[in-house]
Parts: structure tokens; sequence; C-alpha cells
């Protein structure tokens, strides 16, 4: 199977083939420890997750609250880096050639690795699709372009506050799908209206034919559930942090139930996904 | 690279100077940071806004400050007249007041009805709660928690101004990982939250709107050396954290090319040791809180903390403007260290009667490193861009002296 956008757009396609929507699961790369967390998405199709974000630890990620924050210094205090991060989805493609890996974070890092050098590396280890947090539309030129050029897609933050005027140009270069931001705020503070989600996702929808996953204030299996009635795929990110944190012994070290607890926990979720019943899917 | 016509016709449409600048932001935001641009735009078209602008700073904040000769420092270093530009002499005792008063006037064009601020020596969040409360406004202003112990009297003093002071525990707890906490505010509250940034650093417009806000300082040093001197100045120096002092007294000046700016960056503990803060001279190219700059950063990007005795230049990044003006020589950017400035901070005490913020103290430790060799006729004019009243805890511990 070919990669990049490709594999993003069968994975899709598949989902849409079986009447439902899809999970896609935030994990932070190299939290608690690179040995679990390798581990831990190495489980993660089994588990449910239809497509897996593997986060890029970052020292200051703007939009991210707390649990996110935490888990990403975590990250670096084991050793994570970019290069590390490449490492991980190389030996997770090895042994899985058809669940799509989106790479998401900060633009620091890719841009003191290179970004020539990065989307070459990243291509490689299998890596599908990129979001990048800090860089809109009007940054294009920087690593937006050369991506698309590389066979990676870009995916593009939706939010709120993006109105009818600006989305043609959110969406202009986007491919794979739409990350609707369902509240204006960090990682894991809010939770959003169903309905209103619903409204958002149609309006998208006259606006671009990408699927659209919604993301931001989904933890429980109920809530997913009920996102998963109006949009494509339902993000997770927050509660499988919050999971690896709960789980650590008192040193901070990773716990004997650490992997069980996040790959439980997608369980759950998956389950609500695909139990939701579908309402105007496309 | 190609000399420009003239060095002060940026930013570019894409809010650029040369490859830095820009608008690294996340979504959410943008297109608030499209509505200020066109905010700011229409208000720099309004004669009614300058005016307005105008008559706050000269009553308001004490507008013009003087530009005075510093006779015995000057005798002192037995070479180059030495000049300050007043600007501790503000209402607040910094050069912050323009821009907050400049940002709070925007802000209320634009109807916002709640101010968020990030502070690192507290100088800023002093300013910014003293404009909220003039206007009425609730201000919120994030802090890290470092710089809170060391900065107590400004966090007093913004409480005492009916502000919030709100101390950020993440990352190394300092000026940057407040403006991370204030960016986190902005990106949950963007209905009706104005962000004053307090440098000239952030997405496009902040660095070049700061950046006006504060050009009144170089403005009126221009006339101000004229009618002491008849003639400009041979050198201006500043101190840069993010730069706003130094761009509001450099703009004016950055085309007058026989004129030699220096730039005097933190150098902590020294560059060689790895704990300082300066940017240009041991940072490299990179983005952060919105602008691709020159930043304090390892092999794998991850942003290191900066080290300085001054918690209002201990900031791991630089305006991006600045960062051009140095790719292209325009501006040399030099350093001081902890200790350099601390003797500087003393030595101006004692001989002009005048107690320095630590930040302007670093750029008269640059004026104490070339004054001596230069002729007596060359003049050198220095921002003294904050009073020491805010420092006088660190420096006795510095020195070993309880108070």
């Amino acid at each position: 199977m070919k990669g990049g956008t490709a594999r993003i757009d069968a994975r899709f396609a598949k989902l849409r083939a079986e009447g439902r929507a899809g999970l896609v699961t935030y994990v932070m790369s190299g939290d608690p420890d690179l040995a679990t967390s390798a581990s831990i998405l190495a489980g993660l199709p089994a588990a449910g997750a239809d497509v897996i974000e593997l986060g890029m630890a970052f020292t200051d990620p703007m939009a991210d609250g707390p649990s996110i924050q935490v888990a990403g210094l975590r990250a670096l205090k084991a050793g994570i880096s970019l290069k590390g991060t490449l490492a991980m989805a190389r030996r997770f493609r090895q042994n899985d050639q058809e669940t799509p890996v989106i790479l998401m974070g900060y633009y620091n890092p890719i841009h003191a690795f290179g970004v020539e050098p990065f989307l070459a590396a990243a291509g490689e280890a299998g890596v599908d699709g990129l979001i990048i947090v800090d860089l809109p539309p009007e940054e294009d030129d920087e690593l937006c372009l050369p991506a698309l050029r590389a066979g990676l897609s870009f995916i593009r933050l939706a939010t709120p506050t993006t109105d009818d005027g600006r989305l043609p140009a959110v969406l202009a270069n986007t491919s794979g799908f739409v990350y609707y931001v369902s509240y204006t705020g960090i990682t894991g503070a809010g939770s959003a209206d169903a309905e209103a989600v619903g409204a958002a996702v149609a309006r998208i929808r006259r606006h671009s034919d990408l699927p659209v996953a919604v993301g931001f204030g989904i933890r429980t299996p109920a809530r997913a559930a009920a996102i998963a009635a109006a949009a494509d795929a339902v993000v997770v990110g927050t509660a499988f942090t919050d999971a690896v944190r709960d789980s650590l012994d008192d040193d901070g070290r990773a716990g004997p139930g650490t992997v069980e607890a996040v790959l439980a926990l997608v369980r759950s979720l998956a389950d609500g996904v695909r139990g939701a019943a579908r309402g105007s899917a496309s | 690279m190609q000399k420009p016509n003239s060095y002060r016709s940026g930013p570019d449409e894409a809010g650029r100077f040369g490859a830095y600048g820009g608008r690294f932001a996340a979504e959410t935001l943008m297109p608030l940071i499209l509505d200020l641009e066109r905010a700011y735009r229409a208000a720099q078209a309004d004669p009614g806004f300058q005016s307005e602008f105008e008559d706050y700073l000269q009553h308001y904040a004490g507008r013009p400050s003087p530009l005075y000769f510093a006779e015995r420092l000057t005798a002192h270093f037995g070479g180059a007249k030495i000049y300050f530009k007043r600007d501790e002499l503000n209402h607040t005792g910094s050069h912050k007041i323009n821009n907050c008063l400049g940002q709070i006037l925007l802000a209320r064009r634009m109807g916002k009805t709640r101010i968020i601020a990030e502070t690192g020596a507290g100088q800023h969040g002093v300013a910014a709660a003293t404009v909220s409360a003039l206007f009425g406004l609730p201000c919120v202003v994030y802090m890290g928690e470092v710089d809170v112990e060391r900065q107590q009297p400004n966090v007093f003093r913004m409480k005492l101004l009916g502000s919030e002071v709100v101390p950020v525990g993440s990352g190394s707890r300092t000026l940057k990982d407040a403006l991370n906490e204030a960016l986190r505010d902005w990106v949950t509250n963007v209905e009706d939250t104005f962000y004053i940034i307090g440098t000239v650093a952030g997405p496009h417009p902040y660095p070049e709107l700061v950046r006006d806000f504060q050009s009144v300082i170089g403005r009126e040093a221009r006339e101000q050396i004229i009618q002491a001197e008849g003639r400009l100045p041979d050198t201006l120096v500043a101190c840069i954290g993010g730069g706003s002092n130094a761009m509001g007294l450099f703009h004016p000046f950055l085309d007058d090319e026989g004129i030699e700016i220096y730039g005097v960056e933190a150098a902590g503990h020294g560059i060689d040791t790895g704990q300082h803060a300066a940017s240009i001279t041991g940072g490299r190219p990179g983005v952060l809180h919105g602008n691709k700059t020159y930043l304090l950063q390892d092999d794998d990007g991850q942003i290191t903390e900066a080290h300085s005795i001054s918690a209002g230049l201990d900031y791991p990044g630089i305006g991006p403007e600045h960062a051009w003006l140095s790719d292209m020589g325009r501006v040399n950017y030099v350093s001081a260290t902890d200790a350099e400035a601390l003797a500087a901070f003393q030595l101006c005490s004692r001989l002009e009667g005048i107690i320095p913020a630590l930040e302007p103290a670093h750029a008269l430790a640059h004026v104490a490193k070339i004054a001596p060799y230069l002729p007596t006729e060359h003049i050198i004019v220095m921002n003294m861009c904050g009073r020491g009243d805010k420092d006088i805890f660190t420096v006795a511990k510095a020195l070993g002296i309880e108070i």
C-alpha cells in the first residue's frame, strides 16, 4: 500500500464502507518512556484506533493544556527527540501497513531538524501526515507546500473562530482530513455541545469533500459516541495523557499497568464510536 | 545580503523583516490577529487616534522624557560624552507605559473588555495594570513563579492597581512561560480579550505596532540631542531582552548610517557558560511565540532556559526586527554579564544619583566598555529605560547584603 495521503484516504474509504466513524488517538511519543511508549503505539490498532496522531514533544506547547504539556516534558526527560519520534514511527510501520500515522506538534523542532531532511526522514519512516499547530495557511511556504510535494498530508485545524470567509484559505492546501477543534481553548479544557459540533461539521462540508475529524474535550465513550454521530472521526488526546499520568508510580515511572490503562481506554472509546448511531455521515 | 533602500520600511505584508517575523499562530488566534492588524491600520490612518495617544503620553505618562547629560559618568570614563534618555522618569518607571497606552487605546477602539498581559521584571505588567485601571478594564497578568519571587514589589503594585497576577509554574517559570500562558488564555477567551504584548515580538502585527508606539523615544531623542549639541549622536546604546526599548530608540535613527548602534544582550554568567539570555550572540533562528527569530535552543529545537540577573532580559528570544538588523549588520549586538551590569548599577547610583534598573545597567556596562576609548567630542545616547527601585532586593542579595 502507498503511504502518505493515499494511506489516509484508504483508511477513510474503509470507514465509509463500514458505515461508521473513526477513532483518532493522540499519544505523546516517548511518554512516559521510550519502551512503554512504543508498546502503547504498537497496541493502538488492535485496541480500536483507526488513525494515530503521534505527538512530537516540545518545551513550549502554546495551545496545549497542562496534561499534554506535562506529557511532553516527561517524554523529553525520558530522552525523546524528533529523531527518536521518527524512529518510533518507523518501528510501528514495520508491523502495520494500514493505520495512518500523523505527527502532531509545533514547528520549531522541525525547523531545527531542517524541513527537507525532515520530510525525507518522515516519508521513509512511514509517516503519512502532519498537524503543526503554529503553521496557519499564512505560513504555507514554510512546511505545508514542501510536505505536499513530498506526498505527505498537511492536516489543518479549523476552529469556531474560522469563519466562512477564512475557511477556503484554511482548506486550500489541506489533504487527508480536516481537524475541527470543537471549542476555543487549549487541549483538555472544555467540552463542546454536540449540536454545535454538528452545525460546524455541516459548515465545513459545504466547503470541502474531505472527512472531518472532531477533537478537543472528548474523553468518555458517551461523548465519543455523540460526536461520532455527527463527524467522520473523533479525536481523543488528553484522556490518554491523563491515563498515562495516573498509571505512574511514585517516582514518575511507568507502572505495570501503564500500557493496558491506555489501551483499555482506547477500547472503550472505540466501542463508543462504533456503537454510534450515524446520521448524516458522508 | 542586499542592502535595502531604507532600514525603516519593514515589515512586509506577511509581517516579515527579511526572513524573520511572520504569523506563526494557532488557527483559533489567526482571525483575531488579522482583526488586530485591520484595526491598527485604521487607527494609523485616524488623526484622532494619534492625537489621543499623544495626549495621554504627555499628560499621563509625563512625556517627553528628558535627555540628560551624565557629566560625572562622562568625566569618570574620560572619553565620549554620555547622554541618558530618561525613560525611567515616565509614569510607572519605565518605557513600558508608552506601548501600553497605545495598545489599550487600540483595545478600546476594538470594543474589547478584558486585558491580559505577560511580564518578566514586572515593569510591563505594572504598565498594563496601570492603563487597565485608567480605563476601568479588568486585567490578568501572567508572571513566572521565579519572577514573582524576585520582583515582589511589582507584584504588589499590580495588585494595588486592581489586576490579578497569575503565577505560572510551567516550564522554566519565567517570562517565556508567562507568554505561553497568556497565549493559552487568549486562545480560550477570544471574543472579549485584548492581549497587550510587552515587547517587539509575537505574531505580526505586534512587533510593528509595539515598535511604532515605542518610537516616540527615538523621535524625542533626535530633537533633544540636536537642541543640546546641534547635531545627531555618534552612538546609540540600549539593552535588549525582547528589545522594545531598544527598537523605540533605534528606529528613528536607522537610516542615519553614520550612527553606530549597539543592542546589549544579557550574558548572564557568561556566554561560554551556557547560562545567559543572549539570543543573537548565543542562539540561532527558530520559531516561538508567533514569530521566527533568533532563539536559545538545543539541537532538537527545544527551547533552552535563559539566565540573567535581570528578570526583564531573561527571555530566550528577541524581536524579529532585531534579528534582521543583526543579519544586515546595521545594529551591533553585544552582551554584558550579570557582574558587569551589577558594577554599572552601583557606579551609576553613586556618580549620577540615578538608580538604574538592572536592564539598562547592561546598556551602561557596554557604555563603560567603549566610552573611555572614544574622543571627548563623541556623543553617546543611552536609553535609561527603567528605574531600579524594583531591583534593590535582587542587587542586595547579589552583593551579600541583608536588608
